[in-house]
């Protein structure tokens, strides 16, 4: 797993860095990740974990001379409508959903689908979100209505619903930003079982959270994020859960990586 | 895909996290009364309004006069209120659609005067409303200036222009050259049913099917519901806003030409007075304050409750100086039930 650099990676990043005003979130980030590879992104708050995805996202646009790659292939005018049509797509933390608006509006957030009138093709996709919130979140058939706003769900469910909605696009690589935050032991449970199905599935996934035992038992390979920088970038089997908690330790105290 | 049969498979019962939640019933769709029941409310507020001014005037109101009278007013505002719906379920406000209406009449005048076509002449107010909506939109969606105050900047700006082009004054619009236009905008159809409500029937099912049926109808709700949601899936923000705002311009354009046509003169102040039944049809019609939720057939209703208002207290004998007070009741009445409603829903 050690020597995947022959491999042309499915997302590359070079020399990325944001500044927002007069603050720099992201400091020269080189950053890449393989297909059927799992991710974890650790790092404080504010260690910019959030703002390395949106970018990856297309959501912020990196400062002038940062590369993105995908497979190989530098990327132009990026933007969260490319990266989705490319096949990225995120679970993000704040979970991304509208919550007056009904299941499937919600599931097909951006990219709605459209008959050939150009009308939207309301009725398949209610059939499709139905379809999805039974085979991928477990309700049985019609245990929940399409049509019901995304209020009404609790917040398992509509972290599935975002999930579900990160899926149905055959994504390439899935972010998932902090999912198992706010979720119950069995829902976590679930979660980490799902990510793991991605890597079965061939498909990569980067996997953020603040907490490394939810993270460690995933992933193939770990980055750590301090302050925009990349302190650390490590593969799991070669560095037990022992000293990686210990290194995170020291990091918080000293500002470097040391395992 | 095979991915993630496992997720929420097993134990999705176990957890429920609340148990309030889970007291709505969700195997069905929601029920008429809770996707509907505001509307259906408003339909019956103004079916009991109908009601009050006829048993208080019936003479009036058992006569057609009072009713062709009334559709050849209402459309005025209402076909602005129609496309204002869409930006205030963006959650932003116009308040210079009154000025457009008339910048857009000036376009239409020169058109026509320095020998352009009728048709092109139309087109140009079409055009004019829609760029000074475009320049709204790039202002509140681009630059993030808020509209409430942005949009009465741009409305002196735009009466502003209209006044110097116009010198003041105003134009006859009684060349016969204009009679094809003016029949198709204000003519009378069947039993003198005013043209101008016919494209209020036209517009608000067009509009509807935009609102309900395209891509950028759902960018609308998205938008206005959580704009920040809708960015992170790709929606693009800035052009849907630079689009509704082009849609209020546009429709504008269109009142202000009917509303010229109607007395065949375009006067400078046209469109003075619209200002506040045209955002009161909307709210009224249920669009929520906060954004996010709305639909055309509210404000549909909306309008014609608040045009048979200032129709049916006058003619129901109530002093006219009422009426200022009873549509500042209505407003505020029909603003504090949503907040009220939005309140009972959340929790």
């Amino acid at each position: 797993m050690s020597d995947t650099a022959v491999v042309t990676p499915v997302i590359q990043l070079k020399n990325v860095s944001k500044t927002f005003g007069e603050v720099q979130s992201l400091k020269d980030i080189d950053f890449h990740i393989n297909a059927g590879e799992i991710v974890g992104l650790l790092g404080d708050n504010g260690a910019g974990k959030s703002t390395l995805i949106k970018t990856i996202m297309g959501f912020h646009t990196p400062d002038p001379g940062g590369e993105i790659y995908f497979k190989g292939e530098l990327l132009k005018d990026w933007s969260v409508h490319k990266a989705r049509g490319i096949g990225i797509e995120t679970v993000y933390q704040e979970r991304a959903l509208c919550d007056q608006q009904s299941i499937w509006r919600n599931m097909f957030m951006g990219r709605e689908r459209r008959n050939k009138l150009g009308l939207l093709d309301v009725a398949g996709m209610r059939k499709e979100a139905a379809r999805l919130m039974s085979d991928h979140m477990g309700f049985t058939s019609n245990a929940v209505h399409p049509e019901n706003t995304v209020m009404t769900m609790s917040g398992g469910e509509k972290q599935g619903v975002a999930i579900a909605r990160a899926l149905y696009f055959h994504a390439e690589v899935v972010i998932l930003d902090e999912p198992t935050m706010g979720l119950s032991l069995s829902e976590t449970k679930k979660t980490l079982n799902f990510i793991r199905s991605i890597k079965e599935a061939g498909k990569s996934a980067i996997f953020i959270d603040h907490n490394i035992f939810h993270v460690y038992p995933v992933v193939d390979r770990i980055i750590i994020l301090d302050r925009g920088m990349i302190a650390a970038s490590l593969v799991k089997d070669e560095i037990p859960i022992e000293n990686l908690m210990e290194g995170l330790q020291h990091l918080a105290r000293t500002g470097s990586w040391s395992a | 895909m095979a991915i993630d049969e496992t997720y929420l498979a097993q134990e999705s019962s176990g957890d429920s996290p609340s148990e309030e939640e889970s007291r709505v019933d969700r195997s069905k769709p929601p029920s008429v009364w809770r996707r509907f029941g505001l509307q259906i409310g408003i339909g019956a507020v103004g079916a009991l309004i109908w009601l009050l001014f006829l048993i208080s005037a019936p003479v009036v109101f058992l006569k057609p006069s009072i009713y062709l009278a009334f559709a050849s007013t209402t459309p005025l505002f209402l076909i602005i209120a129609l496309a204002l719906t869409f930006v205030i379920i963006t959650g932003e406000i116009d308040l210079s659609f009154p000025a457009v209406m008339a910048l857009s009449m000036v376009s239409f005048t020169w058109v026509f005067q320095n020998g352009g076509f009728l048709g092109v002449a139309f087109l140009a107010a079409i055009v004019t409303g829609a760029l000074a909506g475009a320049f709204n939109g790039y202002l509140v969606g681009k630059m993030g200036i808020p509209a409430v105050v942005i949009t009465i900047g741009t409305s002196f700006l735009f009466r502003g222009l209209e006044l110097a082009a116009m010198s003041g004054s105003g134009f006859p619009l009684t060349d016969p050259a204009m009679d094809p236009l003016r029949q198709v905008l204000v003519g009378r159809w069947f039993f003198g049913i005013p043209m101008q409500f016919i494209w209020v029937v036209i517009l608000a099912i067009l509009l509807w099917a935009l609102l309900n049926r395209s891509r950028f109808g759902s960018h609308v709700f998205l938008i206005g519901d959580n704009a920040t949601s809708a960015k992170l899936m790709g929606v693009n923000v800035m052009w849907t806003k630079v689009g509704v705002f082009m849609l209020v311009g546009a429709m504008a354009a269109f009142a202000g030409m009917i509303a010229s046509f109607e007395v065949s003169y375009f006067w400078p102040t046209l469109g003075e007075g619209t200002l506040l039944n045209t955002i009161a049809a909307v709210f009224v019609g249920g669009t929520s304050p906060f954004g996010g939720a709305g639909s055309i057939f509210g404000t549909l209703i909306g309008g014609l409750i608040i045009g048979a208002l200032n129709a049916g207290i006058v003619s129901a004998g109530i002093n006219a100086f009422w009426t200022q007070a009873v549509f500042g009741f209505v407003i505020v009445a029909s603003l504090i039930m949503q907040v009220v409603i939005q309140k009972r829903v959340r929790n």
